[in-house]
């Protein structure tokens, strides 16, 4: 055995007490360095040996913005225009919110093994699954930028600043829904069923696929019941960050209501506005998230 | 069905494991017990049965059963009062760095009837029939100084490896509080950590990742970890190609090298070759040398007696000795030798349960419970085997005095009764009772009979008397009374 830090270390001494601490606090705190091996591995395991792989990851969501073009643009004529890039804009964000859930919820019971044997911080497992997924996400952005400008829509301006702030709600109300179910799932495994009947229904909750607009004229002043769901805000921002309307458009005489208004709003203010709440909704759920897995992380090596 | 009598200290061989112990109990007992009186005669429950053993040798665990029986409500509660009184025999370091301190830890195991298993369970069935939770370990305070091997003995289902996960910070005392300072690796995780599509390589920066390491402290221990795992040319193979040999040696390797403050150690001296045990106990006696703290949880008291500095005997979730290893698995061996360990499970929900015990003369005849001496006694023991028993099971009826004082056991034949599910009634048929004075209970011990592992342990409370003619006295004996001079 090579080097032993610290044993030559007076036992008692102050200096000695306060790296036991440390050290003891590297088993228990999340670390950003172990998390950041965990997502490697991750990918590393999931991408092990076929770089095919990798790029097929990626061309999955171009090839997704192709059959939904054809299907609702030229089938189903929505009156939506670029229909394919509107899609995109909100589809990556939910697919990396609702992949990243979906992965939580499973991870803490996956690692049984290590969860009943290895003194970690458990609370690394759900956080793994949503970088994993960020990684991802960040990607398939990039793809997509490459894709709409090299058809040659507009993209760059002050309009894609707003995907910061959307992007933070995303990830605090990822990590909390994640904390969440991760932590329920190990004692009430039933969980995992539920969630996925709930993100099913879900994904039609969030204007994707039909525009804010229909919305709008439904409800008109209970709009903002609607907007509680924060996923809701955060893709519509991201429509609003993204998507760009031909210039000098108007919707067709006769086409579905909705199209009169792809977008939810031309100003940026509703978008911030609607964020706050939406961020203050993730941040209430975040406290809860942490707290149940908190309450019962202590009790996942019983439970598993 | 058996017919043959016995006397109680054919207990000795019951089939708890206790058996072959027993034996070397006379050996190295009194060998370890002759060193612990030279060394340190001043632990103050140690000093007394270690110096009468050392006479006494080959009388082995019955003298040691006779000398020692004051010691379980004696160092009853040595634990609290324990390691602070007397830290000179047992802490070899004198060291003011606590690594692990744990105080009035009690963890209760919920049953399962009485907890919601699904969010549907959660909010719909409310109440239902309530289960028996178990109490795994009961109010135990311990503190484990920096330095010291402290070894966690005791019988099965007695605690050992639920007191050294709570210790760890793996499971969440129900009361009490537990601070670890420092850095935990454990050898009861060999490999747990490995994903079988990763390289070596990648396995040993994760698995060290997890327990705390910076990527720079890794670095400078792959190679020493590689080199002792003898695994150089294989480390940048997928683990899954890995046989299992050399898996468990990457994984002792990660786990000896990442410097830790505590090790734990659970029954890993089990698995693996002897050349692995060889290696595993000599990086122990070096981590024991370099001043570590070590727990350990095994069976082999031998090794408790040759390796460590301190033992805590648990019974039943309860610390019931902390102190000189000497002590402590004498203490034990007089425990596992006299009567059966407490069977893992509660007769109620054992597989095998002792349902019912009842008296009569002859087998299936009317029941009586007053005898006489020199009459015929049948004792019947009704068996509710369930699906999932042992195929043979082997009976041992040991029948009580006052104070549970052992008068006689009768056992099964070799090889114990073939049973299937169902009601089963074994009847034990002594022709002659002895002269004996008193009421009597039947306490039925139930075991595998082909691995010998205890299945459950009742004591009924049903009552037989035998009225010997003698006044006073438990036995009639044959002597004459003569005044000489």
């Amino acid at each position: 055995m090579t080097g032993q830090p610290g044993t030559g270390l007076e036992p008692g001494t102050n200096q000695d007490v306060h790296r036991l601490a440390h050290r003891s606090r590297a088993q228990t705190r999340v670390r950003w360095e172990l998390l950041r091996n965990l997502v490697r591995k991750d990918l590393k395991v999931k991408y092990k040996g076929s770089s095919l792989g990798f790029a097929w990851s990626l061309a999955n969501p171009l090839l997704l913005l192709v059959v939904y073009t054809f299907v609702f643009q030229i089938v189903l004529k929505s009156g939506i225009p670029r229909f394919g890039i509107y899609l995109m804009s909100g589809l990556l964000i939910w697919n990396a919110f609702s992949g990243s859930v979906s992965a939580a919820c499973g991870a803490v019971v996956a690692n049984a093994n290590l969860v009943k044997k290895v003194r970690f911080p458990l609370a690394v497992l759900p956080l793994s699954a949503v970088g994993f997924a960020a990684v991802h996400f960040l990607l398939q952005l990039v793809v997509l930028f490459a894709v709409i400008l090299i058809i040659g829509y507009p993209l760059i301006g002050p309009d894609l600043l707003l995907i910061l702030p959307a992007g933070a709600v995303a990830l605090t109300f990822t990590v909390a829904l994640s904390l969440l179910v991760s932590a329920l799932n190990v004692r009430y495994r039933d969980t995992a069923h539920l969630l996925d009947v709930a993100l099913l229904a879900w994904f039609w909750l969030n204007p994707m696929v039909y525009a804010f607009g229909l919305i709008q004229d439904k409800l008109h002043e209970w709009t903002w019941v609607y907007l509680l769901n924060p996923m809701a805000v955060v893709v519509i921002t991201f429509q609003r960050a993204i998507y760009h309307l031909p210039a000098g458009y108007h919707p067709p005489p006769g086409s579905s209501p909705g199209a009169k208004s792809v977008l939810a709003h031309s100003g940026y203010s509703f978008y911030l506005e609607h964020l706050a709440v939406a961020g203050g909704i993730s941040l209430a759920l975040l406290w809860l998230g942490l707290h149940v897995f908190r309450t019962m992380q202590a009790d996942f090596a019983e439970d598993l | 069905m058996a017919r043959h009598s016995s006397a109680y200290q054919r207990g000795s061989s019951f089939p708890t494991g206790a058996g072959p112990s027993t034996g070397a109990a006379a050996s190295t007992g009194t060998t370890a017990s002759t060193g612990t009186a030279a060394s340190t005669g001043t632990a103050p429950v140690g000093a007394g049965p270690a110096t009468g053993t050392t006479p006494a040798i080959g009388a082995g665990p019955v003298a040691g059963a006779g000398t020692l029986t004051g010691a379980p409500t004696q160092a009853g509660r040595v634990a609290s009062a324990g390691s602070p009184a007397h830290p000179g025999p047992v802490e070899p370091v004198p060291d003011t760095a606590v690594v692990i301190n744990g105080a009035g830890i009690s963890k209760r195991f919920v049953s399962y009837h009485n907890r919601a298993t699904s969010l549907k369970e959660r909010f719909v069935r409310r109440g239902g029939p309530a289960g028996e939770d178990f109490w795994a370990l009961r109010d135990i305070d311990v503190t484990i100084g920096r330095g010291q091997t402290v070894g966690l003995a005791g019988a099965n289902g007695s605690g050992k490896s639920t007191l050294l996960k709570v210790l760890a910070g793996i499971l969440r005392p129900t009361s009490g509080t537990v601070a670890v300072q420092g850095r935990i690796a454990s050898l009861l995780e060999l490999g747990a950590g490995f994903n079988g599509e990763l390289s070596g390589r990648d396995n040993v920066y994760l698995n060290a990742s997890l327990l705390g390491l910076s990527k720079r402290e890794i670095d400078r221990l792959f190679d020493s970890i590689v080199d002792f795992a003898e695994l150089r040319h294989k480390i940048d193979d997928d683990v899954k190609h890995y046989s299992s040999g050399q898996y468990v040696r990457l994984g002792f390797a990660v786990a000896v090298h990442v410097d830790p403050d505590v090790l734990l150690v659970d029954e890993v001296l089990a698995v693996g070759d002897e050349a692995f045990q060889r290696k595993c106990l000599a990086k122990i006696a070096e981590f024991r040398a370099q001043g570590r703290t070590i727990l350990f949880v095994t069976h082999s008291l031998d090794l408790i007696e040759n390796m460590c500095d301190r033992v805590l005997v648990l019974e039943s979730g309860t610390l019931i000795y902390d102190g000189q290893p000497a002590v402590g698995t004498k203490l034990l061996r007089q425990k596992l030798g006299s009567l059966p360990a407490e069977g893992p499970v509660d007769w109620q929900f054992a597989t095998v349960r002792p349902h019912s015990v009842t008296f009569a003369a002859e087998p299936g005849g009317p029941l009586m419970v007053q005898y006489g001496p020199d009459e015929q006694l049948t004792v019947s023991v009704e068996l509710d085997v369930t699906e999932g028993a042992p195929e043979h099971v082997y009976l041992h009826a040991y029948i009580v005095g006052q104070e549970e004082v052992p008068i006689w056991m009768m056992e099964s034949p070799p090889g114990g009764f073939r049973v299937g599910p169902g009601r089963h009634v074994i009847d034990f048929t002594v022709p002659h009772l002895p002269e004996l004075l008193g009421a009597f209970a039947v306490k039925v011990h139930v075991s595998d009979a082909s691995t010998g592992a205890p299945v459950t342990t009742r004591r009924f409370e049903e009552l037989f008397g035998v009225n010997g003619s003698q006044a006073d006295g438990l036995l009639k004996v044959d002597y004459e009374a003569r005044l000489r001079g």
